[in-house]
């Protein structure tokens, strides 16, 4: 996409920047301490900069323990706080069932099944609504 | 019941991160050439994710043996042991309920790793340290039958 900005990220985390909407690649096995700089990461981008969504893509991604699941939620609990919206999308089916089993049904994550949706699902939220009016919107 | 088709095949240290993504690679690549279905590879590659991280933040570090099994009737398994010298668990039933943490965790790995396994075992002993056993198989062990 044009207008689109790639920074390396330690560990090997493409972030992408596309308008107001951080894309999250998480690929892989990750360290603890990559998921927790991103975490960090994240807070700080969206902190400084006019981001009001962040999806996580995690279509390349074949394990989620609860370490994992902490972080994902953390990140969506700190982004709301900062006024942005997140979305966990294409979680594999393995990893949904697995993680249900588990007993993580991490309540306050939004999901979509792909990262296409997960975008349109922000952009129109946020085109919808002015960005005053969107520390109002949580319940559905 | 349960007979080892032979000695340990792996014996991984548990001391850092880095030896927390190995343990993954390792059980997701014996899982996969036995033959387990990807859902049941996931669950227990999770499983070991908590249990090896277990070792690691509240045992100080440890390690995990992995061995093959196969049961009487012929069905192949994994079998898992992540052993610690840690300060042990003094309470069990806490410790395996869902959402007890004595540190910054969710509370939900040793209660959700026994979910995610079809054996379960664990021996801890205060200041001794805490050994967690888990086996699954690439088919549900065989139920006993029932009388016709
Ligand atoms: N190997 C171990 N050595 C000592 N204590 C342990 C060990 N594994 C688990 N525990 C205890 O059991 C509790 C629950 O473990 P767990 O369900 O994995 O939750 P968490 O790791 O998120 O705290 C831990 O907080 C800890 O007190
Ligand atoms: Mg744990």
């Amino acid at each position: 996409m044009t207008g689109a900005a790639t920074f390396p990220h330690e560990g090997h985390v493409p972030v992408l920047r596309l308008g107001g909407v951080l894309l999250v690649t998480l690929q892989g096995d990750l360290y603890d301490s990559t998921a927790e700089q991103l975490q960090q990461d994240i807070g700080a981008t969206v902190a400084d900069s006019a981001i009001n969504g962040v999806v996580i893509d995690l279509s390349g991604v074949e394990v989620v323990d609860s370490f994992m699941g902490r972080v994902l939620s953390d990140v969506a609990a700190m982004t709301r706080l900062l006024a942005a919206q997140t979305v966990v999308a294409g979680m594999r089916p393995a990893v949904a069932i697995t993680l249900v089993e588990l007993g993580l049904t991490l309540p306050g994550l939004r999901t979509a099944l792909n990262t296409e949706e997960a975008l349109r699902l922000l952009g129109a939220e946020v085109s919808a609504l002015p960005r005053a009016g969107r520390a109002h919107r949580e319940s559905p | 019941m349960t007979h080892s088709t032979g000695s340990v095949s792996a014996c991984l240290p548990i001391h850092s991160d880095l030896d927390l993504v190995r343990v993954r690679q390792h059980v997701r690549q014996m899982t996969a050439q036995l033959g387990f279905r990807l859902v049941e590879q996931t669950k227990l590659v999770t499983a070991a994710s908590e249990l090896a991280r277990n070792a690691l933040i509240h045992g100080g570090g440890g390690q995990m043996e992995c061995t093959p099994v196969s049961s009487s009737g012929g069905v192949q398994g994994l079998r898992l042991v992540f052993s610690d010298q840690g300060p042990g668990i003094a309470d069990l039933d806490q410790a395996l309920s869902d959402g007890y943490t004595s540190g910054e965790g969710l509370g939900m790995g040793l209660g959700g790793a026994r979910r995610l396994v079809h054996e379960f075992s664990i021996d801890s002993r205060r200041g001794v340290g805490t050994t967690v056993t888990v086996t699954s198989w690439t088919s549900r062990p065989p139920r006993p039958r029932e009388a016709p």
